[in-house]
């Protein structure tokens, strides 16, 4: 009991005002609609009736949670139970599409992060003059350079998968730099010293020392790179039409005016992430036990 | 024969910093003999900690000379002439008890048969068996001290070197590891050096006692210490420890009214 009051009744509570927002907030915005298609056919809405319209128009401003849900059902469970479940009208389909997307990005961005760490962490020269680059690199707005990204590469012969994993890519690998450098770095000065009084290489204090010594920063910055490589792959789909994925669901919802579609593949989106990095944090907590970090 | 294992002659090391030259180590001249038990005491900036670095060549010093076994402290360093134990146990959360003590021995490429020997011989020197499976979090401070002094003497070493090992520790805990660490002492045979700023402690555990003073850090007094090899606690209430511990005192205060 006391579990449910301290883990589950918060969680239950926010939930619930965001749902409550959320339909209060559909029947402001689409409010208009409905009084305009009354105004059309010359009747008169009571408030109730006003209400059920903005709950349930084909193409609102803000659909309502439950049309959200009923589409996120039609497009995965329902079309799973018929047999549909990869057809190019399910949300599973596309799903697949941006997360095998994700998952490349996301592994080639975390090895070129934690090599380029270890680069920066070891080599002054690296430290001075990759870096600022490093960061720099951020700053450009992914939005911008993600649609020259996939054109250049289709001119060269690459497409499909892989030009929207570089995108993750591009985008994951920062978090990791990052977050490795502060990790090898924290040995401290006196670890340091210690290894001097042994006479230990240079491989063999990076292995032994500050490798290990970095785990859980890399953790940390991997949950960040995860979601951030999710966002490349969406933002990889969106430019040119892709064949299939969220993002691709998203941009054809927004060309017809299906915000339904367009919510659902949001919904959908976010809880990919939430898996993905739920996952990470699976692992983490069986490394760090495996290590004796976590008490 | 020549039993001469530290030598240190003329001494000096000079840290540049921005509010210009700080003289940590100026004019150092000391010898010590195979089997001493030298402890080195003063005030904060007395260069106590610097010289025992400049013995681990983790300093260099800037004038002087100094040797180890006879070589420079860096070939003393690459023949893994000393065990060094730092102000904190600093032990590696990731490694069990034995892991950590294991951990210079793996880098020094002993064979695993041989790892596992070691350990057994130096857990039964710090009195620790049974606690090799057990990760640092779960000992006390005391028992994580020990261990970090089981890993300095795990590769045998005829040197130790220490700086304020027990700083960090409570009283009863420091004085039950003082009473183990001569035990130890007389059963290795082993060089130590042993940086403190409690006198009680120097004045207990050393064959001698070497009085530093800071700005610059210099030695003031040099103690050769008259109690019996064999030194139970109690023994610190004994005119002849009181005496000796009243000449130290005498020294760190006629190193400090230099200054003031």
């Amino acid at each position: 009991m006391n579990w449910f009051h301290h883990r589950i009744l918060p969680i239950l509570v926010v939930v619930a005002a965001i749902f409550a927002l959320w339909y209060v907030g559909s029947i402001g915005l689409n409010a208009r609609w409905a009084y305009d298609k009354a105004k059309r056919a010359e009747i008169s809405l009571s408030f109730s009736e006003m209400v059920a319209d903005t709950w349930s128009q084909e193409k609102p401003k803000l659909p309502a949670p439950h049309q959200v849900a009923a589409e996120i059902w039609k497009t995965t469970g329902d079309m799973a139970i018929n047999g549909r479940m990869f057809s190019k009208r399910s949300l599973i389909y596309h799903g697949w599409i941006t997360l095998s997307a994700t998952v490349l990005g996301f592994v080639l961005g975390s090895i070129l992060g934690i090599l380029l760490a270890v680069g920066i962490v070891h080599n002054r020269a690296m430290d001075m003059s990759v870096m600022p680059w490093i960061i720099a690199s951020q700053t450009i707005p992914i939005i911008a350079i993600a649609p020259m990204v996939i054109v250049v590469l289709n001119a060269v012969g690459i497409s499909g998968l892989l030009p929207k994993a570089i995108i993750s890519m591009y985008l994951s690998f920062f978090p990791v730099v990052v977050g490795m450098v502060k990790g090898l770095r924290s040995a401290d000065q006196m670890q340091i010293d210690q290894m001097r009084t042994w006479f230990a290489s240079r491989p063999q204090t990076f292995w032994k020392l500050r490798l290990p010594g970095s785990m859980p920063y890399l953790f940390t910055s991997l949950k960040v790179a995860m979601a951030a490589a999710l966002v490349g792959a969406i933002v990889a789909e969106l430019p040119i039409n892709q064949n299939g994925g969220l993002g691709a669901r998203m941009l054809v919802g927004s060309y017809y005016g299906q915000t339904i579609q367009i919510w659902s593949a949001l919904i959908a989106a976010a809880v990919l992430a939430a898996c993905l990095v739920a996952l990470i944090g699976v692992i983490e907590a069986m490394t760090l036990r495996r290590m004796g970090m976590k008490r | 024969m020549n039993d001469t294992v530290i030598k240190a002659d003329g001494l000096s090391l000079t840290f540049e910093t921005n509010d210009g030259p700080v003289h940590a180590l100026k004019n150092i001249s000391l010898e010590i003999k195979k089997g001493e038990f030298v402890s080195f005491i003063g005030p904060s900036g007395c260069g106590k900690t610097t010289f025992l670095r400049v013995m681990a060549d983790l300093e260099r010093p800037t004038a002087g000379s100094i040797t180890i076994n006879g070589v420079t402290p860096e070939a003393a360093r690459m023949a893994r002439a000393y065990g060094y134990v730092f102000q904190a146990a600093g032990l590696y959360p990731w490694r069990t008890i034995g892991g950590n003590i294991r951990l210079p021995l793996e880098i020094m490429g002993y064979a695993r048969s041989e790892q596992m020997q070691r350990l057994q011989h130096v857990l039964e020197l710090v009195d620790l068996v049974g606690f090799e499976r057990k990760f640092p979090w779960q000992l006390s401070g005391g028992m994580q001290q020990r261990a970090s002094i089981a890993r300095a003497l795990a590769f045998d070493a005829d040197i130790l070197l220490m700086d304020e090992p027990f700083g960090a520790l409570d009283e009863i805990v420091r004085d039950h590891l003082n009473e183990q660490l001569l035990k130890l002492w007389a059963k290795t045979n082993k060089t130590i050096g042993f940086v403190t700023h409690s006198i009680p402690e120097a004045v207990y555990l050393s064959t001698r006692i070497v009085v530093m003073s800071p700005r610059p850090g210099r030695i003031t007094d040099v103690i050769e210490s008259s109690l019996p090899a064999e030194r139970p606690l109690d023994i610190r209430d004994s005119p002849e420890f009181l005496e000796i511990a009243h000449r130290v005192r005498d020294g760190l205060r006629a190193g400090h009214a230099y200054d003031d």
